[in-house]
């Protein structure tokens, strides 16, 4: 099937039909074995003891957060310039769930802050920058829900969401640009990641589990989308038949 | 699996995120279940597409 053929919704669906039960089987298979060298194969580190654990999902949540912005910042081009049917349904589906990727990394950042800084917040470049983020994505989401014209709402929400794509390097490297309680990178870096191996594997594989997850729930959410669609249409066509 | 003294705010991370994504999973079923049931109710009171009326009412 060709790409230009995903352009429309019906061909999508059935795609997405195909595809779905594959990737919740990978989902599910990716974190049996994530969750295992996680919660039994890695060993404590050796200063932060066995809340390194929090690591293997904050850091995951945190890659995910703003790689869902990305996601709809891409979509959002597709809206504006390109005007591809799928691009605002793909930004629309996935601002929820990357509202709740950034909810989860700032909750389970703040319990490991607690422990190992002594604080569960501080007003710092990262933590503040990401905060701003998930601000950003509640506006979306109330945007998507203020104009009840999809298209309308669609632009709008591009708009915004090219904007708050500004963030991105800001979250990125503020921990380089400023002087921050939070840590620099450990793992994205040019001379390599400087975390051991024996925690590495666990943390990439728990990452690897959590993007399948995020492509499931928002390829399934974007099937929701469009069937909200066509009962809207119909809807519409309804009510028109009614007053003819 | 012994997780220290700080064990309080190991199983509070991991029950949010349980929680949360267990709430996206959720979201995303119930909201399928629905618009399947909404767009079956329009089907049964004849209202289609009209791709989907030329298949079910061929001239």
């Amino acid at each position: 099937m060709a790409l230009i053929n995903l352009a429309n919704p019906t061909r999508f669906l059935t795609l997405a039909e195909r595809v779905l039960p594959w990737l919740i089987a990978a989902t599910v298979f990716a974190f049996a074995v994530g969750l295992t060298q996680a919660l039994f194969l890695a060993p404590d580190d050796y200063q932060q003891g066995a809340t390194v654990k929090i690591m293997f999902i904050h850091v995951p949540f945190a890659w995910l957060a703003m790689m869902c912005w990305g996601v709809m910042t891409i979509a959002s081009l597709g809206t504006l310039i390109w005007r591809h049917p799928l691009a605002d349904v793909a930004a629309k589906a996935a601002a929820p769930i990357g509202a709740a990727f950034t909810f989860l990394c700032l909750f389970t950042g703040s319990l490991w802050g607690r422990p190992m800084w002594g604080t569960y917040w501080v007003w710092d470049a990262r933590l503040t920058s990401v905060l701003v983020m998930f601000i950003m994505y509640l506006g979306v989401i109330a945007l998507w829900r203020t104009v009840d014209e999809p298209a309308s709402a669609g632009r709008a929400a591009a708009i915004l969401t090219l904007v708050g794509a500004l963030n991105l390097p800001i979250i990125k490297f503020s921990v380089d640009w400023w002087n921050t309680l939070h840590q620099p990178a450990s793992v994205l870096r040019l001379d390599g990641p400087a975390i051991h191996p024996a925690i590495l594997v666990p943390l990439l594989s728990m990452a690897i589990a959590f993007t399948l997850l995020f492509f499931t729930l928002h390829l399934a959410a974007m099937r929701n989308e469009i069937l909200r669609r066509r009962v809207r249409s119909l809807l519409m066509l309804q009510a028109q038949r009614a007053s003819a | 699996m012994n997780l220290g003294p700080h064990a309080a705010f190991i199983l509070a991370a991991y029950a949010a995120a349980i929680i949360v994504i267990g709430g996206l999973i959720a979201w995303v079923t119930l909201d399928h279940r629905a618009q399947k049931r909404l767009l079956g109710e329009l089907d049964s009171q004849g209202v289609r597409r009209r791709s989907t009326a030329a298949v079910k009412e061929p001239a």
